[in-house]
């Protein structure tokens, strides 16, 4: 009868983990299984230009040009950007599709970058985000200032509406006309944070240069 | 501070420390009034064209400042009214003597940097002097906000029919949901005209959307024409100074009355105020309206007036901003129509820059819903606040444009207009509205009293109405047809209204019996005690009369 001791047990464990790793089993860092609530960092690389998409089942994810890797990564009410990149993403991909996230530049407004977003993405729809949280679902055909839902608040958005907010943009995506996410409406929202979100806007928009194209973004959450 | 001292823990849990605020950052345009960034006022002109103007070259102009130097500024008085001193100015517009005919010529003379100094040497009280006598209506008004968050037609109307009912001259409308908005319309247009007839009502939308609805006389309005005081804010909302003036010609081409938006902050708001002051850069927002050949506008922050609120002298600048628009004989809609602070002290003080002298329309939307039905997010104001704006009227006899209404009065038109909606809706082809949605819309609180609609149904059909190309006159029809002759004849004439065009003059709004009042015939005449608009006769009674005060026989 062998020993087993606690050394050959972690040997074990290890040797396990790492055939789950290499089979695929646990998810990749950009996908959708661990709880976002837990991620609190990430890192975004950019890897090209982005262009057209051409698959029908990519939704685009905008984002404006300081979420996620400059001033605090938080959105107004401190929500770390990771996390809710990770609920929008994890949205999509719950309904099938596929998440592609790209940032944008020239822009740091929420509906010229969702439009934009739209225009590159394979289904025509896409989600514009920016540093403050303020989100929206955007489809190519609609005028810049139209849109399918907007969510002007970003005080009142939580990592439950990011997620459903992924969610629908993914259904719109596969042509479904799903009920709007429901908002909370909270109508003190604008006197306790009004003139923190124009700060807040003003300092992402230090970071606009007109110049710039939209890039496609790898993410890694950690 | 590891020990608190117990009365900053009480103050610390008071309401007004739940509001936001900021300190002053004059290099991005953080700042309410006076910016050390704000250009010194000139005007040079040459050959009948301004080619100076603020120090600046005509070469040099954006196109703000061009479209305001080729539209907005009478060059045969400009170099005339800039030699006078500012503070020579600003005394006449508080000096009973100067009547608002001679002040309305001064400022047409003048460059936004200049009237911006003029205001800089105003108190509240100086313009609350000021805007008594440059409104442009005699008679002041108010608007109302009737939304759900929901989109609920039916409550819509019934919210409606109260609304008007309290003395609301316009309501407006729009959507939690984009593809509500024909049905919102709708429901304005039929709840508003059982409410009372003559009443105007708008729904806010996309541009382009909301012309299309006013094209088809189910609106009568258009309000939400936003222009911005600097060049890149405008460029980011896809428009320039000549497609908001294009576009303010398509609403008067078809007879339909209409208003631009503006207000102090929203360019700080969009990061791009180029380090000028909030007030300057509005001046030049009155200015671009004026140019246009608009007839009036809504301003006074409007959404953005968290901004404002938060910087020191920000309520002080507000009320400079709508004294301007009467200043250069524009409507006013004044403001009031968003959340301001949570402190009902801070609520009510900000009221009275626009309350106590009137203006067009002292509210561009108190909330005739409770701010949790509010999809503007949120009124300074609301329904559960009527008995209190009821008695700030009574209190200092001052007409708020509300009127104190009787329990039953309110069940019973709740209740009518939400059977009408019901018979139109049925005539339309429109999804069914049941008779318990009717009983809840007359005995609603909010829109969680309303059963749920299918939502899905109803978007589709609201824009199937519009593929269809139902107008006005089908409304007319349907009410007709089910025997609402009264309604169906009230909207028959706001559909008149688009052919007459009366209502296209500065400031007007109907009374019941479609009679204009704007500044043509109800001009304001105040030149002091004994002049201009007093509350008295049967209006004063009115006031006087709410349903709440004991009578010596009740005792």
């Amino acid at each position: 009868m062998t020993q087993i001791t606690e050394a050959m047990v972690r040997d074990v464990v290890k040797e396990i983990l790492a055939q789950v790793v290499a089979s695929g089993a646990v998810a990749a860092p950009a996908s959708a299984s661990a709880p976002a609530a837990d991620v609190k960092e990430m890192t975004l690389r950019e890897v090209g230009e982005a262009k057209k998409g051409t698959s029908t089942k990519e939704v685009v994810i905008a984002l404006a040009p300081a979420f996620g890797d400059k001033l605090k990564k938080r959105t107004i009410t401190g929500i770390p950007h990771a996390a809710v990149l990770r609920e929008l993403m994890a949205g999509i991909e719950e309904e099938g599709m596929t998440a592609r996230v790209i940032r944008v530049s020239h822009t740091s407004d929420v509906a010229f970058a969702g439009k934009r977003g739209a225009e590159l993405s394979g289904s025509g729809i896409a989600i514009g985000i920016q540093s403050r949280g303020t989100t929206v679902i955007h489809q190519r055909d609609l005028f810049p200032l139209q849109n399918i839902e907007l969510f002007p608040q970003a005080p009142v958005l939580t990592l439950e509406t990011y997620r459903n907010i992924g969610r629908n943009a993914a259904r719109y995506g596969k042509g479904d006309s799903p009920a709007p996410v429901s908002q909370i409406n909270d109508q003190m929202a604008r006197p306790k944070y009004q003139a923190i979100a124009a700060v807040f806007h003003i300092r992402e928009t230090e970071f606009v240069n007109p110049d710039k194209k939209p890039m496609d973004l790898e993410v890694r959450f950690s | 501070m590891a020990k608190r001292q117990k009365r900053f823990e009480v103050l610390d849990a008071r309401e007004v420390n739940k509001d936001g605020f900021v300190t002053e950052w004059p290099e991005v345009g953080l700042i309410a009034m006076g910016s050390p960034n704000d250009p010194r006022p000139s005007v040079k002109v040459e050959n009948g064209v301004i080619t100076e103007m603020d120090g600046r070259k005509r070469s040099e102009f954006d196109f703000n400042e061009l479209f305001i130097a080729n539209y907005a500024i009478n060059k045969d008085v400009a170099e005339q009214m800039m030699a006078l001193s500012s503070v020579e100015i600003a005394r006449k517009i508080v000096d009973i003597n100067c009547p608002r005919a001679e002040v309305v010529k001064v400022f047409s003379g003048l460059t936004p940097a200049k009237i911006a100094e003029v205001m800089d040497h105003l108190n509240p009280v100086e313009m609350m002097m000021g805007m008594q006598k440059m409104r442009a209506r005699r008679t002041p008004s108010i608007q109302a906000h009737v939304t759900n968050v929901q989109d609920n037609p039916v409550l819509l109307a019934a919210d409606a029919a109260e609304a008007t009912l309290y003395g609301f001259d316009e309501i407006e409308t729009t959507v939690a949901v984009f593809n509500y908005g024909p049905f919102n319309a709708l429901a304005l247009l039929v709840g508003g005209q059982t409410g009372r007839p003559g009443v105007l009502s708008q729904d806010a939308l996309e541009e382009a959307t909301e012309l299309q609805l006013g094209l088809r006389g189910l609106t009568a309005y258009a309000e939400t024409v936003s222009v911005y005081g600097t060049e890149k804010v405008f460029v980011d909302g896809d428009d320039t100074p000549w497609s908001k003036a294009f576009l303010a010609s398509a609403y008067a081409s078809r007879g339909l009355k209409m208003r631009f938006t503006s207000g102090t902050g929203s360019e700080v708001q969009m990061a791009y105020a180029e380090g000028k002051s909030m007030l300057y850069l509005e001046i030049k927002c009155i200015m671009l309206t004026k140019g246009a050949g608009v007839q009036g506008l809504q301003n006074g922050s409007i959404s953005c007036i968290g901004v404002p609120g938060g910087v020191p002298g920000g309520i002080r600048a507000v009320i400079a901003e709508n004294l301007v628009t009467t200043c250069l004989d524009l409507e006013v809609a004044s403001g009031n129509d968003q959340t301001f602070s949570h402190s009902p002290f801070r609520r009510t003080a900000r009221l009275m820059g626009q309350f106590l002298p009137g203006t067009d329309f002292i509210f561009s939307g108190y909330s005739a819903t409770p701010n949790s039905d509010n999809v503007f997010a949120g009124s300074n104001f609301d329904t559960d606040d009527y008995d209190d704006y009821l008695l700030l009227q009574r209190d200092l006899k001052v007409d708020g444009g509300l009127r104190p209404v009787r329990e039953d009065a309110v069940i019973a038109i709740r209740n009518k207009a939400s059977k009408a909606i019901q018979a139109v809706f049925e005539e339309l082809g429109l999804p069914r509205i049941t008779d318990e949605e009717v009983e809840a819309a007359t005995y609603a609180h909010d829109s969680t009293d309303m059963p749920a609609r299918d939502k899905v149904q109803d978007t589709k059909a609201a824009q199937d109405m519009l593929k269809r190309g139902i107008t006005g006159t089908d409304v007319v029809k349907a009410l007709a047809k089910r025997g609402y002759t009264d309604v169906a004849q009230a909207v028959l004439n706001i559909q008149k209204q688009r052919v007459s065009g009366d209502y296209l003059h500065t400031s007007a709004i109907l009374d019941k019996d479609f009679n204009v009042l704007a500044a043509v015939n109800d001009l304001n005449d105040y030149q002091g005690p004994g002049t201009g608009y007093r509350l008295q006769g049967a209006r004063w009674a009115e006031i006087a009369n709410i349903r709440n005060a004991m009578r010596p026989e009740d005792i």
